[in-house]
């Protein structure tokens, strides 16, 4: 019975894996069969150079927000913070509700234009799903089990690696999930602030009412937002450990 | 040995005060089970949850071997004493195999000798090591859950361990599948125990001492069988309830109260038989076979001036029961089968001597719990 189990779940984790492989597959074959690939292919150059810095940003702004945003929300979750946290929680949720755009516009008008203000306001953009993700998940680990540790003589840090940290992971991902599809869906807004991106060709496009151009930028921003996505979904399932998993 | 002196917990600020317990004094001798007893609320948690410092008693001493905890740090206290809570508390990203090796692994045991002790420890509880051992804790069963935290506690051999109402949460067909289990173990491991309980029948069960608890306070410390001959006070009287002497039932022995009665062939003549059952003040002679299996029964008065053997005028044995079980199945099949007496066996099955309704109720009569004192 164990085995069988334990196939279903592996057919079940299998099934996952190619059902967002064929999206993947169907959005390429999407381009080719409409011919969308002709309409492209002259602006071959610029997107290779804008997609490297399109991504660039993406890197540089979700990896540091990750970076960032996992320390605070440990940090608001432990005890001795705890008369502050939900306070600094409010003050964080109402920035989730700025649109984005406006998120980009404000981080212009402290920084003026270029990659620092397009990395700043992508990096605020994301860092708030996860830190509240990673809060809420640590608090959401059940009082018994942080109970059972210390009796057992664990050290608050050995409490926080083994037993929080893992508990809550899955929610944490959950965060950085939601915050890289803010992040790679946000991107493109950083040309309007001279942060360069594949938002070039599509605003440009816009502007220029020349269709070419703006598939030019928008299939690869769709495909890169897919691929994130897709990317997440798999370090999702298989870097949350199995006994926390809801997912296997 | 645990002793607890004066020991106090008062929560809450100076005008809102609650005072959990209460100047505790108490003893836990080495290798026993205390258990600590009483309503919800009544300080028991909170005593048990200051020896491993969980707690901070606010005045009052914790020894252990004699040895005032407060001089240790509060990680290596704590690592020295089995913890288990009714929650069980197994760590879900962990598989049986890891949680079971926290505590040896934390106190420096390499990886090889932690995992040995998890797999002998899974075993000891009657669980397979091969397919239990990988398993994660939402792949178990709420008793199996239950099992392992037990075990996960007893990991690296501590002297003590703290029990809050750890069978709590099961149900009462599992619930005593394990507390035997338990025992079965701690007669071997002769661990110094504090088990939190709020039911009287789990106490008796398990408890060599019950301390029952009112308002932060000890109302009487003592055997369980003393408990529920001589309860302290109206509140512990009410505390184990109305029955309790027929509580007492399993704290005694059949063996403890049996008496002799001649066992005898079927070819004995009625006169010998007779003069035997008078000589022993035996109510009835058993009939035994070659390898002394009681096979029936003749009572004493319709031995007078019978004639031929034994044979023509046995009953056939209705029931018997090991020496060994406790006297609430003894007397439940006493009074299933409407006998004044049943017939107790040993291990092989030989005939070990016979309970009568008199010394039961002799037992229990609340002039001699010494009884069941052994
Ligand atoms: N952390 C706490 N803060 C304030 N009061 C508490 C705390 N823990 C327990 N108490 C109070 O102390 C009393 C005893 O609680 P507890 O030891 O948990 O009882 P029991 O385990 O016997 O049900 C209760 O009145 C409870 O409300
Ligand atoms: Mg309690």
């Amino acid at each position: 019975m164990t085995r069988a189990v334990a196939m279903a779940t592996a057919s079940g984790l299998g099934a996952q894996v190619a059902w967002r492989l064929l999206a993947l597959a169907a959005v390429v074959a999407l381009v080719l069969w409409t011919g969308l690939d002709e309409q492209i292919s002259p602006y071959w150059e610029d997107i290779l150079y804008l997609t490297r810095q399109h991504v660039v940003l993406v890197a540089a702004s979700g990896g540091a927000a990750i970076l960032a945003g996992i320390p605070i929300g440990v940090w608001l979750s432990r005890p001795g913070m705890a008369r502050h946290a939900e306070t600094v929680m409010q003050v964080f949720n109402i920035g989730t509700t700025i649109p984005t755009l406006a998120v980009i516009a404000l981080s212009m008008t402290l920084l003026g234009i270029g990659f620092a203000p397009a990395f700043f306001g992508l990096f605020v953009a994301s860092l708030l799903p996860i830190v509240r993700n990673t809060y809420t998940g640590l608090l959401a680990v059940p009082a018994h089990l942080k109970e059972a540790a210390t009796g057992m003589g664990m050290t608050p840090r050995q409490i926080l690696w083994r037993v929080e940290l893992p508990n809550a992971l899955y929610v944490i991902f959950s965060g950085v999930r939601t915050a890289l599809a803010i992040n790679v869906g946000t991107t493109p807004l950083a040309f309007l602030i001279g942060g360069g991106g594949l938002g070039e060709l599509i605003f440009t496009g816009i502007d220029l009412m020349d269709t070419g151009m703006l598939l030019a930028g928008a299939v690869p921003t769709a495909m890169l937002a897919v691929l994130v996505d897709f990317a997440m979904a798999q370090a999702q399932l298989t870097l949350v450990p199995k006994g926390v998993n809801p997912l296997r | 040995m645990i002793q607890l002196e004066d020991l106090t917990k008062t929560f809450g600020a100076a005008n809102r005060l609650v005072v959990a317990a209460d100047r505790i004094n108490m003893t836990v001798p080495s290798g026993e089970i205390c258990v600590l007893l009483g309503p919800s609320g009544c300080g028991k948690t909170t005593t048990l949850k200051m020896v491993n410092r969980l707690v901070r008693p606010t005045s009052g001493r914790i020894l252990i071997n004699g040895e005032d905890t407060s001089g240790l740090d509060d990680i290596a206290l704590r690592r020295q004493i089995g913890y288990v809570i009714q929650q069980i508390g197994l760590f879900p990203n962990m598989t049986v195999e890891e949680n079971i090796c926290v505590v040896p692994r934390m106190l420096g045991w390499d990886a090889g000798r932690a995992k040995a002790r998890a797999a002998e420890l899974i075993d000891l509880v009657g669980l397979d090591p091969h397919q239990f051992l990988r398993r994660y804790p939402k792949e178990l069963s709420g008793g199996q859950q239950q099992r392992i935290g037990v075990i996960r506690a007893l990991a690296a051999d501590p002297p003590v361990m703290l029990m809050d109402e750890p069978f709590g949460a099961i149900d009462p067909i599992n619930r005593e599948i394990i507390q035997n289990e338990f025992l079965k173990m701690q007669a071997e491991l002769k661990k110094t125990i504090m088990f939190v309980s709020h039911d009287i029948d789990e106490a008796v069960k398990m408890a060599d001492k019950i301390a029952i608890f009112r308002g932060g306070r000890i109302e009487q410390y003592d055997t369980p069988d003393r408990i529920l001959a001589r309860p302290a006070n109206d509140f512990v009287a009410n505390f184990v309830g109305a029955d309790r002497t027929l509580k007492r039932l399993r704290l005694i022995d059949a063996r403890q109260v049996a008496q002799d009665a001649p066992a005898l062939p079927a070819e004995t003549a009625p006169q010998e038989a007779a003069r035997l059952a008078l000589a022993a003040g035996a109510p009835v002679v058993v009939v035994v076979d070659a390898a002394r299996r009681p096979v029936g029964y003749v009572p004493a008065e319709a031995l007078a001036g019978a004639r031929g053997t034994l044979s023509g005028l046995a009953q056939p044995m209705p029931v018997t029961m090991p020496a060994q079980c406790d006297l609430r199945a003894v007397v439940s099949e006493m009074f299933t089968h409407d006998m004044r007496w049943l017939a107790c066996t040993d291990a092989e099955g030989r005939f070990a001597g016979i309970v009568t309704q008199r010394a039961v109720t002799a037992a229990l009569s609340e002039a001699a719990p010494a009884v069941a004192a052994q």
